[in-house]
């Protein structure tokens, strides 16, 4: 079976389940609801030899509805085809099924996405924080987290504080000036009005 | 009067009485005296009236007991290697035979904390890690001191970020701040020298043994 082919099958094969389809520059992304996701995912291992699943990500849309959104990363090692599944997970639930017995790496990667973003993996085996420490309270990479951090406490574990930003975030520009111009400054847009 | 720092000082002994000698052993084992076998190949120094014997002549030496103390201490810095990102490498790289950290007395990265005097905090310390190295710090043996290397250790570095204590010094008392990113190994060995002066300067016995002295001048 030809790459193609494979991915013209995936249309025939899930039909209606298939909420939005984009292809950019030959990489095929599918929509999928979350209630659909296990069933898709098992298919695409087992039927569609999609046998990697390079990464699991997550984005937050803040201020979006749904909020979140779970990007699954598939590759096909015999056929050399990449597929990409992406799903809404609402803020309420904020919570979606589990592939980690469908691909055992997805493990990690759910507990990354648990630990950064909040969003609980149904029936995972073992659902901890993977960087933070037991006990942070909270979720960094969301939109409504801020940069410099927050203070927490867990005795005798860790501690953390918020960081003095100094009129940052020191941020670069894209440009082709020296890199005396370019170089990470603080530029908050209010700061950079008055000059 | 300050100590002559000669390699004769303490190739001969610096033992003026029994009390002397007890604080000598003390701290024998922290100074590895390899030339303590080996034959003088210096003049002698002139003699102190004082202390002319001839069967011991060029064997006694006076100096404060705080300077042979830090003598001994500046010239045998053994390390705590923590190193915790890129600068670990550069530590390594001052370690090995290009740069040879042996040659100021800190060849000798221990990876226990009982058995070192200055704890190397290279790289960047996340608020997971930070008290982890604070315990370590804890572990170590006074005296002992701290040299945070590269901009990280010092202060956080590039990370401005809700995971990165934003300096060692947050934690434990730093001697030394060595800047880079990471810092070359010539600025670590800059570093430790740097910490070595600091060291020569130290009341070393009257700070850190006041019982002792107190003990002594009793008996006196």
């Amino acid at each position: 079976m030809t790459g193609a082919e494979l991915l013209s099958s995936i249309g025939r094969v899930f039909g209606d389940n298939i909420l939005g389809r984009v292809e950019f520059r030959g990489e095929i992304t599918f929509a999928i609801a979350p209630e659909d996701l296990r069933e898709i995912a098992r298919c695409c291992r087992d039927d569609l030899s999609f046998d990697y699943l390079i990464d699991i990500s997550s984005v937050d849309n803040f201020g979006q509805d749904p909020r979140f959104e779970i990007v699954y990363e598939l590759y096909s090692l015999s056929v050399g085809v990449h597929l990409r599944l992406k799903t809404a997970i609402d803020e309420e639930i904020c919570a979606v099924d589990t592939v980690s017995d469908i691909w055992p790496t997805a493990n990690w990667h759910e507990r990354e996405i648990y630990d950064m973003m909040g969003i609980k993996f149904n029936n995972h085996p073992d659902l901890r924080r993977i960087l933070m420490w037991d006990g942070y309270p909270f979720f960094p990479l969301r939109k409504d987290f801020p940069l410099e951090g927050k203070s927490s406490e867990m005795p005798d574990v860790a501690f953390s504080q918020a960081a003095p930003m100094e009129g940052g975030p020191f941020v670069t520009v894209p440009s082709t000036a020296t890199t005396k111009d370019r170089e990470p400054r603080a530029r908050r847009p209010d700061l950079n009005e008055e000059s | 009067m300050r100590a002559n720092y000669g390699c004769r000082e303490l190739s001969g002994q610096f033992l003026a009485s029994k009390w002397h000698a007890a604080i000598a052993r003390q701290f024998a084992f922290r100074t590895r005296l390899r030339s303590a076998a080996a034959p003088l190949v210096f003049p002698m120094p002139e003699p102190v009236p004082a202390a002319y014997d001839s069967k011991i002549e060029g064997n006694v030496i006076f100096t404060r007991l705080d300077a042979a103390m830090n003598w001994m201490r500046k010239n045998s810095l053994w390390p705590m290697p923590m190193g915790l990102a890129c600068c670990a490498i550069e530590l390594m790289a001052t370690a090995a035979s290009r740069f040879d950290i042996a040659r100021f007395g800190s060849e000798v990265m221990r990876f226990s904390p009982r058995q070192c005097d200055v704890m190397i905090v290279a790289g960047t310390v996340t608020y997971k890690m930070a008290l982890a190295v604070k315990r370590i710090w804890d572990q170590m043996p006074e005296p002992k001191w701290c040299i945070a290397m590269g901009a990280c250790a010092s202060s956080g570095g590039m990370y401005r970020s809700y995971a990165v204590l934003q300096g060692i010094d947050q934690l434990l008392p730093v001697d030394v701040y060595i800047s880079g990113c990471p810092p070359r190994p010539e600025a670590l060995l800059e570093g430790l020298m740097r910490l070595q002066k600091k060291i020569e300067g130290e009341r070393a016995l009257i700070m850190q043994k006041p019982k002792l002295i107190e003990d002594v001048e009793a008996l006196v």
